[in-house]
């Protein structure tokens, strides 16, 4: 496999597109949000028990490429037991992550498992893909119950 | 040699020389030739078409229909000369019925707009198909709403073809208008057209032939046919993108009134009135896209020299080997297995999702399209958030179907 494809495909992300940590409904959820990517038809139905400002239970559903699935997955283990204001500044150097903003390798490092998605950046159409979860993430914690779309 | 000669060896179907034509195809795209299977989101353009641009430009451009001087009457003729190109090509019976607009949905919406505005009422039907593109749903959708007209849409079997008596049993007397894909750029069905039309025209309902993947892969005959109006492209018949055209009879497009007013549709003009110009000038307000108009004529000239009929059978070949093959791999699900299809093979495979195939594609070369094609009701119908999609162009090879097949054995790997 190519170099840049490798780096955009890393084990991880095929080992959690293929067996996708807490892929279930929360029905005592009290915190959801539906994330939408009309380009692609990437769907995600995210859950979360919110108790104290902390993240107790995280679970989604939904349909994705490998990329957008992996990048759930992942964020749902993560988050689990962050408080929601550590969650939002998560997002936003994931988000410079996978815009290829963030570039000093020690701060790369600081996000764990979470710097598997670095090879993002050199795909700029998969950007979307990776940060459809986190856009949902957030408007969960923003007490959601509504609809977030990428091409918004 | 005598002209016979000439002409018979014209016809030989020579894949390298045609595909010599296409600049393009030389490309390296990471590391690998270009494999391009991607002709029925746009195909590429010959050297002759690209040429024709460039000598449009640098020795003929000047405005068409207005000046009196030397290279305004160039332009001219050559601008109304490929009219004649396209007219022959179609057999439309005269050039009035050629109308030159930015592409297939400019036709669509020239139609909607026009005939929609003066023909029909509240309460109206139009009839269109489950499989239809995007382009033949929202400019009714948007018609409907205004006039409050009723869009019935003809339902697909799980092969992928309509179920003809649904669509005999939705025609009543409100039924104004049919308009359908003549070929179905997701699913590759070649719908019964003929069959459509006769029915349609039993019941004295006029229909719209959406040709975008047609014109490029079939014999089209609009006399035979006897199709009211046909709307396709030039950039997926070899020809540059922004134009395209619209067919409508004669005595039919006489009735309509124009779509958008402006300059060159107008025989005079004052404050208080204006009287429109004739065919089809009535329908070509502005300065309309000029050199891609000639260039069209010159793409199909390219398309009749290697023959229609050529290009249909080894499309035809092509498919027919790109489905025999992707079959063997029990991964893959082919969507859209119609008895009748054109050069497009939709297909999914278990648990990989389309845009990682495209991209793992990308990276051998090969060139496809991964989404919904616009047309998301078909993904509906079928439960699926998108395809990946191969389509086939008189340039292509069995050589790159194997590329194309071996990819797809290497992505399932990695994704095992």
């Amino acid at each position: 496999m190519d170099a840049e494809l490798r780096e955009l495909y890393q084990q991880v992300i095929l080992d959690h597109n293929k067996s996708p940590r807490n892929f279930r409904k929360l029905e005592n959820a009290n915190h959801t949000a539906e994330g939408y990517n009309p380009l692609c038809g990437d769907k995600i139905n995210l859950y979360l028990i919110i108790e104290d400002d902390v993240v107790k239970d995280v679970g989604f559903q939904g349909s994705g490429c490998a990329i957008s699935k992996a990048s759930a997955s992942l964020m749902s283990s993560i988050v689990k037991g962050m408080k929601k204001q550590e969650a939002e500044k998560l997002f936003e150097k994931f988000h410079d992550l996978v815009t290829g903003k963030l570039t000093n390798e020690e701060e790369i490092e600081e996000l764990g498992k979470l710097a598997v998605f670095a090879g993002v950046r050199d795909f700029p159409a998969r950007v979307k893909c990776a940060s459809l979860a986190w856009h949902t993430l957030i408007s969960a914690l923003q007490d959601g119950k509504k609809v977030v779309s990428t091409e918004e | 040699m005598n002209r016979t000669a000439v002409n018979s060896e014209k016809k030989i179907f020579k894949l390298e020389r045609i595909r010599a034509d296409f600049p393009i195809l030389k490309t390296i795209v990471h590391g690998k030739p270009l494999c391009y299977l991607d002709n029925a989101a746009t195909t590429q353009k010959p050297q002759i078409v690209i040429d024709k641009l460039v000598e449009y430009y640098s020795s003929m451009n000047a405005n068409i229909h207005r000046g009196v001087h030397y290279l305004s009457e160039i332009s001219t003729k050559a601008y109304e000369d490929s009219r004649i190109i396209i007219k022959n090509f179609i057999n439309a019976k005269s050039e009035k019925e050629i109308i030159f607009t930015k592409g297939t949905t400019d036709s669509i919406n020239l139609v909607a707009n026009s005939f929609g505005r003066s023909k029909l009422k509240t309460g109206d039907e139009i009839i269109i198909t489950g499989m239809e593109h995007h382009s033949n749903i929202v400019p009714w959708q948007i018609i409907a709403e205004d006039k409050n007209l009723k869009i019935r849409v003809v339902p697909i079997t799980d092969d992928g073809e309509i179920i003809f008596e649904e669509f005999e049993k939705l025609i009543n007397e409100k039924t104004k208008l049919i308009s359908v894909v003549y070929v179905s750029n997701s699913l590759g069905t070649i719908n019964p057209v003929e069959k459509i039309i006769e029915t349609a025209h039993k019941a004295g309902v006029p229909v719209l032939l959406d040709a975008a993947q047609a014109i490029q892969h079939l014999k089209v005959d609009v006399q035979k046919l006897d199709c009211d109006f046909l709307a396709f492209s030039g950039h997926k018949i070899y020809g540059p993108t922004g134009i395209g055209i619209l067919y409508g009879k004669e005595k039919l497009l006489n009735e309509l009134p124009p779509y958008q007013g402006g300059g060159d549709m107008i025989s005079k003009v004052t404050f208080e009135e204006t009287t429109f110009n004739s065919l089809p000038y009535k329908f070509e307000a502005g300065t309309s896209n000029i050199a891609g108009a000639i260039a069209l004529g010159t793409a199909i000239d390219y398309v009749s020299s290697v023959g229609i009929d050529s290009i249909a059978k080894h499309e035809s070949e092509l498919l027919d080997y790109a489905t025999e093959k992707i079959s063997e791999l029990s991964e893959i699900k082919i969507i859209g297995q119609a008895k009748n299809k054109s050069s497009v093979l939709s297909f999914v495979i278990e648990n990989i999702h389309p845009h990682d195939v495209g991209t793992f594609l990308d990276f051998e070369g090969v060139a496809i399209r991964t989404g919904h094609h616009c047309t998301q009701p078909v993904m509906d119908r079928y439960n699926i958030p998108a395809t990946s999609r191969a389509s086939f162009a008189m340039y292509n090879s069995k050589e790159e179907v194997d590329v194309l097949i071996s990819s797809l054995k290497k992505i399932i790997e990695v994704f095992k």
